[in-house]
């Protein structure tokens, strides 16, 4: 098990495809990055995914895919200044697309927040 | 020559009765070739495969799916041959992240109720061996032999 299940987070999507978790973070992030499958976040997570894998920004959240081989894809969202300062470091010259008219959709629902909630579902 | 070539297989959710009995013929079958064969999968995945091969006969080498990207990441092992076993999108994504981190020559093995429509799915550097199978691993077995030694 990763430590990015053990940080405090939310989950916006669940058990879906790799592609509609790209979609959603590409069109619900204030700044969407794009890095490659293998870039790692929080310590010890490295990212799977199809490449471009986007990396969202939106206000101090980073919004990023989680893949579970036997659940699916999570569109996962933690509080991380810290992560983001480091994705807009490293990764400014691969941003496509950047802050969507209007801001970001709502978020739709609640989202669990933590591991054991997820499971619960 | 294959030897002291390396092969990785990397197995998915073991939901799909077929994979783990191609994993192991796969394994087998690619170390008579010569190849030194480590066999990666889910936690449950590598739990099913020791728990039958308790004397290591036919796969020497295991290890966690999430302690092997790493591993290849920080560039510690690589490997020549990578064999991604997929029946879900969540498989597909793990062999296009295989395509992405490792120099192997990457194997997209796709199974399952949907293999078909699955295998279209991919759009990066493999060679997909696919057939409709679930229960039965002889039309998967079949489509390895016509791809493979």
């Amino acid at each position: 098990m990763s430590c990015v299940e053990q940080l405090k987070y939310k989950l916006y999507l669940e058990r879906t495809s790799f592609k509609d978790a790209r979609d959603y973070i590409e069109k619900n992030s204030e700044e969407v990055y794009y890095v490659d499958p293998g870039y790692k976040i929080f310590k010890d997570y490295y990212v799977i995914g199809v490449p471009p894998v986007a990396m969202g920004v939106r206000g101090k959240e980073m919004l990023f895919t989680y893949v579970k081989p036997c659940h699916g894809t999570f569109v996962m969202g933690i509080d991380s200044e810290e992560e983001i300062l480091r994705l807009r470091e490293n990764e400014s010259e691969k941003i496509k697309k950047s802050l969507k008219k209007g801001g970001p959709k709502k978020k739709e629902g609640s989202a669990p927040s933590s591991y054991d909630d997820l499971w619960k579902k | 020559m294959t030897e002291g070539k390396k092969a990785l297989l990397v197995m998915g959710c073991p939901e799909v009765p077929v994979q783990m009995s191609i994993a192991v013929y796969l394994a087998q079958k690619l170390r008579k070739a010569g190849y030194d064969v480590t066999v990666a999968g889910t936690d449950a995945a590598v739990k099913l495969l020791r728990v039958a091969d308790f004397d290591s006969y036919y796969v020497q080498k295991t290890v966690d799916l999430d302690q092997i990207i790493p591993e290849i990441v920080e560039k510690k092992i690589d490997f020549d041959l990578c064999f991604a076993f997929m029946h879900s999108d969540a498989g597909m994504t793990y062999g296009a992240t295989f395509s992405a981190i490792s120099r192997a020559k990457l194997y997209a093995v796709v199974f399952g109720k949907n293999a078909e429509e699955l295998a279209k799915t991919i759009d990066y550097p493999a060679e997909k061996i696919v057939a409709k199978a679930t229960h039965n691993p002889t039309p998967l077995k079949n489509k390895i032999d016509r791809v493979i030694l």
